[in-house]
């Protein structure tokens, strides 16, 4: 059994209260004194090319401070990718420039070629539709394959509309193209991962300040990862020194990773506030925030798998088609590559894997990591094709899955993808889920659905992900321009309380009660006594942030080396007040004592003595007890899971339900059951809305027509059942301290192919030839499959 | 400008507002009180739902003078007097109905609304009743539970940890 | 939002007086409104909200007719006709979400006349009159096509008289995203006839699908509109449906209110 508020309780969120009472402080809760607002100026057209920008009558309109272009940026520098991907001829990817705001052109709807400082957002607004703009439209490239065709490109000056052509593995290409050729049977299949807009709740928010005193600027902003986003202002885009930059991300609204790249506008609030002494504001509206946050997935592929006689998989190609958007945001050239293509031979034994990756420039939204971010793609790949063959070739498709997974004696695991698997049970995995979720019974519940004349469809879905992407100095040789690290400083102050400052940043993830668990069960006293430190540059040990489920794996283990290393000082000072040698001390439930004796001192008292070290072995040991660690790790954690879900489908209308999801994961050791359960609910929730009513929609000109909540469906309660969720099947981490896995994308990685390959299941159940169907399974979509099959 | 009178979470305010001030802005801006959250511009999220002389209402799609005189009250004005969670609030709480936090004040107003006009609701009147606050974070799954457990019904049954 | 100033007069009168402003504009619930102003796709002078007009407010039920106040909210209705006008009153209660049928309001509602509304369905399938301040129009006459009605400017929906029929039931197939219709239909069924309302499907707004009410006035059974075929032209293409799709909805939702009518 856990310790209370230790390692394995469901503790209760401490951070729950602030925010049920009204006392949460997010970014656009924040009032300066003085404080003025931005607001951005952004094309209505997808692809123009500014010919002029007369601002002379809105400088002169009320409450116009300042007012900004593409112009006053010419000379900082922009926005790069994190990753230098190369393409299969060896030939760098195309790394056009992204401006603070565009100059020359404007290159998606939404993109910012203007910014106004006013003392009121609406001033701003009558400021901002004074200015005399004369931007000439032309065509928009849209869609990926016409743009790889054609010579109307996004970035004029790198001459082609591709950033990279990417291949993985490539020295297996012809032995794949060989198995593929000579396979007993090829089951292929096109399909579309679904652009997403990822809609945090809470809109980006950007607050930018100077002391001309001091020369230091000060950024509070929606970040979910504040080092990151200073780095890059730092040392690409304005040149500020680091030291004079200090970035918080407050509470923060929900990232999913949206909020991890650092955009334009953070940076033009910096340079407003210098410009004019004043606090400069911007708050995303919704629709702005449609335009403009960075939107997710976006691939066109088309898989193949190859099986011999017996049905094992002998080989998985893709051929796929990333869009990127208009310019490539910070994560958007890893997450289609080594995010995507290292998941593509999933759970199995398969011995070829053959990835060709396309990464296309187009006039939409940029387009880079979303919950998930790769391996949704790759899984969703993965399962629909294995479905679709266990069909072809008339197998059970839990059965064809068992056949090829990994067995648990064959760890560690070298995957035909290039990554080695440390742990995994893959059929326990498979086993609880057929126990949880009833599937025995789901006959019985077909047969009820057909009598109310809706078709029931079972679904299921194996996968397997990298999480707590690293190490750094492997990441370094794929083309990461960061290290991937995290960091943490555990200082126990003379009282005995403890502060400990993480590189990590929650924003839903539970950190503040999580973390002091660790910590509380490492040194035997009580979780209330600790406090987490997040988000503030000037607080904080330089640490990544959070993205990719590392959190606990990363950071977590951070956590746990700074506090090793604080009890092997503690130990140190106890041995000395004890007048013992320190290996003769021990360190059990917050007490220090000497081995075969009753002497012993609390961890209280040792603090005491560390800061007021009178009687203290000054020569031998600092005062003080704080200790700070960086933790790389050593792989990335492999979680997995299994998961089935049940649909009703109404054949009149088309209308899908989701009747049953089940999902049963190993994260390897859980931390707080309450918190992961929830993780995981809310992936299944983004996974099901991805699966069948999220669609982001561009017209031929680049118009978005889904750009706000009147087209955008966002899942709503009675969209979704309630979920079972089980965590009981885990297998350790080998790698890290902790154990721990990583469990923030697996909800929304796992249920999109379950849920179609359930309603696929009730297409045929229905005596419909229906092979597939795009997500979103909207209604309409699934009407018409339905009457075209007819 | 014109000034409204009103009281919000039992106190009296008086402020001057201009006709497009918004009952939210005025809350948010005015007021400081910023648990009212704004994470829409066409009236759908519900995260700013606050209530107007007992009934919820969209505070972001509400002009300020329109509540003149009105008794309003936040979530700043849901706990219990000695500062304590109520019971709603306990039970998201207790249940993990809420991850980021920014929905939740609105989650929580719409709940109390809920459950004043119907003590014991079922599933599906919970889920119906939540159509315009939208949670990007929770699947929704804990707050169901935690609507049902405020409402005094025995949620041990609803699959969880 | 552009700037605009705002008034509440408590009588009818003082409300037209308000409107004769140039570029005054009528403010009911402000659930439609207030996010066009947002986008500042409006820029009125002045908003004269009609809410604190006690005369439009509230139900009156002389027999077999009600007469709801113009600026009584969906929550009323919903809450104040479940006895007397059930199906109104579901229609009502699935109109938006709780805290927007605490402030949108029928006569606002109507006034728009957004194609995908629910209240033009019911309106116009009850045989409803529309009471302005000036004149009385028939639902047949009152409802113009897409955003556009027969009101004149700064006239104003009062109330609305709704006869109440033997039986109807609406049913509303949703739009995912903004869960408006994506086709609705409202059937009623009267001594006289049978009458049957489309919303959500039509680039003209509401209208009446007359081969189904002849076809249910003979027979009223799901059964007896098997035979149609509802014509895609001029039916609304968007994301979410096309015309055919559309259409297609039209006879399941009819067929279904008919079986559900009650």
């Amino acid at each position: 059994m856990p310790k209370d508020d230790g390692i394995g309780a469901a503790t209760v969120r401490r951070e729950d209260v602030r925010f049920l009472t009204g006392r949460g402080r997010y970014s656009d809760d924040i009032k300066a004194f003085g404080e003025c607002a931005a607001v951005f100026a952004r094309s209505t057209v997808a692809n123009g090319t500014i010919k002029s920008i007369n601002t002379e009558a809105a400088a002169a309109m009320p409450g116009v401070l300042a007012i900004f272009t593409g112009e006053d940026f010419v000379d900082v520098g922009g926005n790069p990718a994190g990753w230098l991907v190369n393409s299969r001829d060896g030939e760098p990817m195309k790394e056009p420039k992204r401006p603070v705001l565009a100059h020359g052109k404007v290159r998606h709807v939404g993109d910012a070629y203007a910014a106004v400082i006013a003392e009121t957002v609406e001033q701003g607004r009558d400021a901002v539709e004074a200015l005399e703009v004369d931007i000439e439209e032309h065509a928009a490239v849209i869609n990926m394959k016409d743009a790889l065709a054609g010579t109307n490109y996004v970035h004029d000056e790198i001459g082609t509309n591709q950033c990279f052509d990417w291949g993985w593995i490539e020295d297996n290409r012809a032995a794949t193209d060989e198995a593929i050729k000579g396979a007993h049977h090829v089951t292929t299949l096109e399909l579309v991962n679904n652009r997403l807009v990822p809609n945090a709740m809470e809109p980006r928010c950007s607050i930018g300040d100077y002391n001309h005193g001091t020369g230091d600027y000060t950024l509070q902003t929606t970040s979910q990862n504040p080092h990151l986003t200073r780095l890059l202002i730092s040392a690409f885009v304005l040149g500020i020194p680091e030291n004079k930059l200090t970035v918080i991300a407050p509470d923060v609204g929900g990232g999913f990773g949206s909020k991890i790249y650092h955009y334009g506008e953070e940076a033009l609030v910096l340079a407003a506030a210098k410009k004019l002494g004043r606090t400069v504001k911007w708050t995303s509206d919704r629709s702005e925030a449609f335009l403009t946050d960075a939107h997710g997935r976006d691939h066109v592929t088309k898989i193949e798998l190859a099986l011999d006689e017996k049905g094992n998989f002998l080989a998985f190609r893709t051929e796929t088609y990333a869009n990127v958007g208009a310019y490539l945001s910070n994560f958007s050239t890893v997450t289609p590559t080594f995010l995507h293509g290292t998941l593509m031979a999933g759970n199995y034994t398969v011995p070829l894997v053959y990835v060709n990756l396309k990464a296309v420039f187009t006039n939409t939204a940029p387009v880079d990591a979303y919950r998930g971010a790769g391996r949704p793609e790759a899984t969703f790949s993965l399962e629909r094709v294995i479905d679709m063959a266990a069909r072809e070739i008339g197998r059970d498709p839990i059965e064809l899955r068992r056949q090829n997974f990994i067995k648990p004696d064959q760890y560690p695991f070298a995957s035909a993808a290039g990554l080695e698997y440390d742990s995994g049970n893959y059929d326990a995995l498979m086993d609880q889920m057929e126990k949880v979720s009833d599937k025995a019974g789901f006959a019985a519940r077909r047969a009820e659905s057909e009598s109310k004349g809706l078709l029931r469809g079972f679904g299921v879905n194996a996968y397997v992900e990298a999480c707590g992407i690293a190490p750094s100095n492997l990441v370094g040789i794929l083309g990461s321009r960061v290290g991937l690290y995290d960091a943490a400083t555990v200082r126990v102050n003379a009282t005995g309380n403890l502060s400990v400052m993480v590189g990590a940043h929650s924003h839903g993830q539970g950190h503040e009660t999580v973390f002091p668990q660790i910590v509380a069960d490492m040194l035997g006293i009580d979780a209330a006594s600790i406090d987490i430190v997040h988000g503030d540059t000037s607080k904080i040990p330089f640490g990544m942030g959070t993205y990719g489920s590392r959190s606990l794996a990363v950071c977590g283990s951070a956590v746990v080396r700074a506090t090793e290393k604080v009890i092997a000082k503690a130990t140190k000072i106890a041995a000395h007040m004890l007048e013992a040698e320190a290996g003769d001390v021990d360190f059990n439930d917050g007490t220090f004592s000497v081995k075969g004796t009753n002497r012993s001192v609390s961890f209280g008292e040792v603090a005491l003595k560390a800061y007021i070290p009178h009687d203290y072995p000054i020569d031998l040991i600092e005062p003080g007890l704080e200790e700070t660690a960086f933790y790389d790790p050593a792989n990335f954690t492999y979680p997995s899971g299994a998961y089935c879900c049940e649909v009703e489908v109404d054949p009149e209308t088309g209308k899908v339900r989701v009747d049953r999801m089940t999902a049963v994961d190993d994260f390897g050791n859980v931390m707080n059951p309450m918190i992961v359960t929830g993780q995981v609910h809310g992936g299944l929730g983004q996974g099901i809305g991805q699966a069948l009513v999220e669609q982001t929609t561009y017209d031929d000109d680049g118009q978005l027509l889904s750009a706000s909540y009147m087209d955008y469906a966002m899942p709503r309660a009675d969209d979704l059942p309630f979920y079972v969720v089980d965590h009981s099947q885990s297998t350790v981490c080998t790698h890290n301290p902790l154990g721990a896995k990583g469990c923030g994308e697996a909800g929304a990685i796992g249920s999109p192919p379950t849920v179609v390959n359930a309603v696929i299941d009730a297409m045929q159940s229905g005596g419909k030839n229906i092979t597939h169907i795009d997500m979103p399974m909207t209604p309409h979509r699934v009407w018409t499959a339905m009457n075209n099959a007819q | 400008m014109t000034t409204v009178t009103m009281t919000v979470n039992g106190k009296p305010v008086s402020e001057n507002v201009e006709g497009r001030t918004l009952l939210s802005t005025l809350l948010r801006d005015d007021l400081r009180l910023t648990g009212t959250h704004i994470g829409c511009d066409t009236s759908q999220c519900g995260a700013c739902v606050v209530h107007v002389n007992g009934e919820a209402v969209k505070s972001c799609t509400m002009f300020a003078i329109e509540a003149d005189g009105a008794e309003v009250s936040t979530i700043e004005g849901q706990a219990n007097a000695d500062g304590s969670l109520n019971v709603i609030q306990q039970a998201f709480q207790d249940h993990h109905g809420l991850q980021c936090g920014f929905c939740t004040p609105g989650m929580v107003m719409t709940t109390a609304s809920l459950l004043k006009e119907n003590p014991k609701p079922t599933e599906a009147e919970v889920r119906t009743y939540l159509e315009g606050n939208i949670c990007r974070c929770t699947g929704y799954h804990n707050i169901v539970k935690a609507i049902m457990a405020a409402s005094g019904q025995d949620v041990s049954a609803i699959a969880a940890e | 939002m552009y700037a605009f100033d705002i008034e509440r007069p408590t009588s009818v009168a003082d409300a037209v007086a308000a409107l004769k402003d140039e570029d005054a504009q009528a403010l009911g619930g402000g659930q439609t409104l207030i996010p066009t102003l947002k986008q500042r796709l409006a820029a009125p002078s002045k908003l004269v909200s009609l809410t604190g007009i006690a005369d439009m407010q509230g139900i009156a039920n002389d027999g077999d007719t009600l007469r709801i106040g113009g600026a009584t909210t969906h929550a009323t209705v919903a809450v104040d006709t479940a006895d007397t006008y059930p199906a109104l009153a579901d229609l009502a209660s699935h109109i938006g979400d709780p805290a927007v049928r605490n402030r949108g309001t029928i006569g606002g509602s109507l006034a728009n006349n957004d194609p995908s509304a629910c209240y033009p369905a019911v309106a116009l399938a009850s045989g409803a009159t529309i009471i302005t301040n000036t004149r009385e129009i028939a639902a047949d006459d009152y409802f113009q096509g897409m955003f556009t009605t027969a009101l004149e400017d700064g006239e104003i929906v009062t109330a609305i008289s709704m006869p109440v029929p033997e039986k109807a039931n609406y049913q509303k197939f949703v739009q995912p995203a903004s869960r408006f219709a994506l086709v609705g239909v409202f059937v009623a069924k009267f001594a006289d006839g049978v009458r049957v309302a489309v919303t959500g499907a039509s680039n003209e707004g509401v209208h009446r699908w007359t081969e189904a009410e002849d076809a249910l006035s003979a027979d009223f059974s799901a059964g007896a509109i098997a035979g149609l075929t509802v014509s895609a032209d001029n039916l609304i293409a968007d994301l979410h449906g096309s015309p055919e799709y559309r259409a297609h909805l039209v006879k399941v939702m009819t067929g279904r209110a008919v079986a559900a009518a009650s």
